[in-house]
């Protein structure tokens, strides 16, 4: 089997996971696992996906339940190493509370919760995430939250700016309040951590209303591509 | 046992929107000299340990990044 493996965990109340490694499989970038919270061994994957959905019912705030689950320690440990991590949805929540990613995200501004396409505008290429994309390209990804609206501080706010750390922003309606429109950010030594709320996953081919998410996918299987060479 | 009372809200800087709401359907019943209207949330324990709170905040029970607390411990204690 060519390809690499991405390890997609599941949390209690995880339900993104298997749309993960769906859109992991289906646009030919290898295998997928699926980890459990409770296990410490992220089985030498290639990449690990910190999938969208409810863990622990959003008890608390969202994420702040899943950030200390045993397998957290190791996904950290992966980061640290320059490993590649991406958070989606709920996966960028509970990595902003486990301090992998800066900022946190609060509840929408209009308190609802929204579930629809939203316009991304791709802010930068430079990461192994968006590599592929092409930078200022607007991308059509569904959205599906309650707590998305990114906040931090205003001297993290000009770090992210000036180190060309914010990957995505809201390119039309800002449907949550964000902070300057930001839906994504990028984190770790080596730009390797990534967190958004929208669901590239979920956009993966025509039929789901957009194959627009499908350049991330091609960027990280490049990037993985090179790494190997 | 001590009881521990643990109020968290969003920090001053942050838009509280469902304090905002709630302004809004103060005024509209007449309140309308209200304002900063901000909701939080409270957690009740009880610890053996109440000056474990301030920790136990920083790390889970409030977020640093966009929330503020206020920890009350009640003197009397709790019956065992």
């Amino acid at each position: 089997m060519s390809g690499f493996t991405a390890g997609v965990i599941v949390f209690p109340g995880s339900n993104c996971d298997r749309d993960a490694a769906n859109a992991w499989k289906e646009l030919g970038c290898g295998e997928a696992k699926l980890l459990w919270h409770q296990s410490t061994d992220l089985q030498n994957v290639d990449i690990v996906i910190v999938p969208g959905g409810f863990s622990y019912g959003d008890a608390l705030r969202a994420g702040a339940i899943a950030r200390f689950a045993p397998i957290m320690d190791e996904v950290a440990k992966f980061a640290a190493g320059g490993g590649l991590v991406m958070g989606i949805c709920n996966g960028f929540q509970i990595l902003c509370e486990a301090g992998l990613l800066p900022g946190a995200l609060a509840r929408n501004e209009g308190l609802k919760f929204v579930c629809k396409h939203v316009d991304l505008r791709v802010e930068t290429t430079n990461s192994p995430f968006t590599s592929a994309c092409e930078k200022d390209a607007t991308l059509s990804i569904p959205i599906a939250h309650g707590e998305g609206r990114y906040v931090c501080t205003p001297e993290m706010h000009a770090q992210l700016v000036d180190e060309d750390r914010i990957l995505f922003r809201y390119a039309s309606d800002n449907p949550n309040g964000s902070q300057d429109d930001i839906a994504g950010v990028l984190g770790g030594p080596r730009r390797n951590v990534m967190g958004m709320m929208p669901h590239p996953e979920r956009a993966v081919r025509v039929g789901l209303g957009s194959a627009d998410g499908a350049c991330m996918f091609q960027s990280i299987l490049a990037t993985l591509t090179q790494a190997q060479v | 046992m001590s009881k521990v009372t643990v109020t968290v809200t969003l920090k001053p800087a942050l838009l509280d929107a469902q304090g905002r709401t709630i302004q809004e359907a103060l005024h509209s019943l007449g309140y309308t000299d209200v304002k900063n209207v901000r909701v939080g949330k409270v957690i009740e324990l009880e610890t053996a340990n109440p000056e474990d709170a301030k920790a136990m905040c920083e790390k889970l029970l409030a977020n640093p990044v966009m929330e503020s607390y206020h920890i009350e411990v009640d003197a009397n204690g709790v019956a065992e």
